[in-house]
């Protein structure tokens, strides 16, 4: 069967040294593959550790990774949706999102889907061009992990988890929407 | 109407807070513009021609006096002593400081106001009919809708970067006041043969260049889903809408992409997955939100001696028959009418109103209709609940604060944008064309006999000021750096929604006044007794119109 061609090669998500896990700065311990690199990855060519393979490449040699499920990792970029992942997700220890442009809002509904579709409780990481001020919203789509590359410090984007102490709707990180539990006051 | 508790409070005042945050960084230069616009959109700031301008959200268009007091104090303290009243029934302040904004924000706060999601490409105020909940062809009031999808659209993680802006309105009445299939997803309340409340849903509707109205997905969906079912097309939209190109990313294009069938097929797929979740609308969350729109303390009335009263006063005052025929409307409660206050006298920017006008509303409205005021998508102010007794008694104070030109309705009520004299999209200035145009229609009994015809103008082709939805609908377009107006006829913004088709090549902003008076000629000479603008012009079409205009001089 002919491989799909090949799309092209848009901009690629940074892997900066330290990231935001959980409401800390911490050591980044994953390496992400971008796409487009020279070699074709296989699965005996993949260097040993942690991993964030882009979905194209995770998706070909999820099977032959079996045994390093534990250390494989998957990045989405914006144009490719949770569905893509699935049911899968649950075997999986870290799923990226890439910002291409803070603006380009697609991972906010791929963090949800992920998290409460797809039953996915490892790291859901954003990863790309997203900004300081959109963490309180990606924090309530799920994502716990934050491999910023701007030139903001690390601290300020910690501090500014803290902008709301409640909201509206139901997310990931609230069950019932304002209304409803108003009225069972 | 709706009344924050402190959970509202304390959001608002945190998103105040951040905002006041987000201007320092920017200041002081740690945020670049890039990534400064789509925060400062969010909270209703615009970078305009010749200021900042900023955007006050009004949800559903309902105030009340304190509010319109603390609004006529920041025009005031903050800006040039006036403000403008939006075609999605929200305020305008021309001629704010940015550095101001955070206090302009702080001080709405306190009146339970905000600019949250008044631009950007984020879900909008949501609108609705003018006379919900007085109007007599009523199903349903439909603001206990309008207000949760406030609250499950305010600072909604997932679509506060939508491909593009996001607009919903919602109509509960048999006649459409809210245009709706002019919107992103316009919502019609229905009941169904067992006497249920559901909606029928529309979706895909817009203006700007690509002008299109929304189609039906959805003919019945019960009360219950409203908000997951609007999850569901917010959903498929933000992953599937086009983000390369922004002319092309509102929902009305992936729906025409897409074909309806197909994007119903996808809203309702994964509408399964969230129909039964947190966003159903309990019979106790509906209750709820029911409860902050009760029916006010009516009073009766002798109904047949407050009509003879009214009869004999408009016998005697000319001027106050015609007040009452055009800027009054029925009212479902005996001795009640509802009062239109128009802000369309000739010489003054259409929905534009002083310091001191909002402050005169504030207390018309505390005197007559229970303390609360509606603005209309027609950039007016409806005072909804007046006694019948009382009209001539506001007819005078409304005329001696500039209200009660009794335009409403007619040519003269136009929709306009700011146009090029404030806005920086603008290709042309919109109100110095208005202006003229009434100047021409003086006459109020010409204007009468005219009937209900809506004009309106936008300065450019993003269509703020609906032109494709007036009667006859005028845009401002550049040609060689000089401003002209192409005309359009036909748009309807009704039940029975249509857009206008081009007449032919633009005019001069000096041949405008001409050219409508020419249009409006062709329509007298072929009316049948009694039959409205639109009417006439659906049975003769654009052909004798277009012939008037471009006839060449004999």
């Amino acid at each position: 069967m002919p491989k799909p061609a090949k799309k092209p090669v848009g901009a690629q998500p940074d892997n900066p040294q330290q990231l935001i896990l959980d409401g800390v700065v911490v050591d980044n311990t994953w390496r992400l593959l971008p796409l487009g690199g020279e070699e074709e990855i296989t699965a005996n060519n993949l260097a040993a550790g942690k991993v964030i393979l882009p979905l194209s490449i995770w998706l070909e040699l999820r099977e032959a990774l079996q045994a390093r499920k534990d250390e494989i990792g998957v990045w989405l970029d914006s144009d490719e949706t949770a569905d893509l992942i699935g049911d899968f997700a649950q075997e999986l220890p870290l799923i990226a999102t890439h910002f291409p442009a803070f603006t380009d809002g697609r991972a906010f509904t791929a963090g949800r889907l992920l998290r409460q579709r797809y039953g996915f409780n490892g790291e859901l990481r954003a990863v790309g061009n997203f900004i300081r001020d959109q963490l309180t919203y990606l924090n309530r789509c799920g994502f716990n992990a934050f491999a910023y590359q701007g030139e903001q410090s690390l601290q300020g984007l910690l501090d500014s988890m803290q902008d709301f102490s409640d909201s509206y709707q139901a997310a990931v990180d609230q069950p019932l929407p304002i209304f409803r539990r108003r009225a069972l006051v | 109407m709706y009344r924050y508790d402190e959970q509202d409070h304390k959001l608002i005042r945190e998103r105040v807070a951040q905002f006041r945050g987000q201007t320092d960084r920017y200041l002081a230069g740690e945020l670049s513009e890039e990534e400064f616009l789509p925060l400062r959109l969010q909270n209703g700031l615009y970078v305009q021609r010749l200021a900042p301008m900023l955007r006050i959200a009004v949800p559903y268009g309902m105030m009340h006096s304190a509010q319109l007091r603390r609004l006529a104090e920041i025009t005031r303290k903050y800006d040039k002593g006036y403000a403008h009243f939006t075609t999605r029934q929200n305020v305008q302040l021309n001629w704010p400081n940015l550095e101001d904004v955070p206090d302009i924000l702080a001080e709405l706060a306190e009146v339970e106001m905000h600019a949250v999601q008044t631009s950007g490409n984020c879900i909008r105020n949501t609108t609705t009919d003018q006379f919900a909940g007085v109007a007599g062809d009523e199903l349903v009031d439909p603001r206990p809708y309008c207000e949760l999808i406030r609250q499950w659209s305010t600072f909604h993680p997932e679509f506060a970067f939508l491909p593009r802006k996001f607009k919903i309105a919602v109509c509960g009445a048999a006649t459409d006041r809210a245009a709706i299939r002019a919107h992103d997803i316009g919502v019609q309340i229905v009941k169904n043969d067992r006497g249920e409340t559901g909606f029928q849903v529309f979706v895909g509707g817009g203006l700007g260049r690509t002008p299109i109205l929304g189609v039906a997905i959805r003919d019945f969906l019960p009360e219950t889903h409203l908000l997951s079912y609007l999850e569901a097309i917010v959903r498929v939209y933000n992953q599937l809408g086009r983000r390369d190109n922004k002319f092309k990313a509102r929902i009305k294009i992936l729906v025409k992409a897409l074909g309806p069938e197909e994007f119903a097929r996808r809203v309702e797929a994964e509408w399964e997955q969230v129909k039964d979740g947190a966003d159903e609308l309990t019979a106790e969350a509906i209750t709820w939100a029911r409860s902050f729109f009760p029916k006010p303390a009516y009073r009766s009335f002798d109904h047949n001696h407050t009509e003879a009263v009214l009869r004999d006063q408009a016998g005697s005052e000319k001027a106050f028959a015609r007040w009452l025929e055009r800027n009054t409307f029925p009212h479902r409660v005996p001795g009640y009418q509802a009062v239109t206050l128009s802000t369309k006298p000739t010489g003054i920017p259409p929905g534009d109103v002083t310091d001191r006008q909002l402050e005169a509303i504030a207390e018309l409205a505390e005197q007559y209709s229970f303390g609360e005021v509606r603005v209309t998508h027609e950039q007016n102010v409806v005072l909804a609940d007046v006694e019948q007794e009382k009209l001539f008694e506001l007819w005078q104070a409304a005329r001696k604060h500039g209200f009660a030109t009794p335009n409403i309705g007619t040519l003269t009520d136009m929709i306009c944008c700011p146009g090029g004299d404030y806005c920086s999209l603008a290709n042309a200035k919109s109100i110095p064309v208005a202006e003229a145009i009434q100047r021409k229609f003086d006459d109020l009994d010409y204007l009468y006999d005219l009937g209900e015809l809506d004009l309106n103008i936008s300065g450019c082709m993003n269509a703020c000021g609906h032109h494709h939805i007036g009667h006859i609908g005028i845009l401002g377009v550049d040609k060689k750096g000089e401003e002209f107006y192409q005309v359009q006829l036909g748009g309807s913004a009704s039940e029975n929604a249509s857009l206008g088709k081009v007449l032919g090549p633009s005019f001069s902003r000096e041949e405008m006044p001409e050219t409508i008076g020419k249009i409006v000629d062709v329509f007298v000479e072929h009316r049948l007794p009694e039959e409205l603008f639109i009417d006439t012009y659906n049975r003769i079409g654009l052909q004798p119109f277009k012939e008037r205009v471009y006839a060449k001089a004999s």
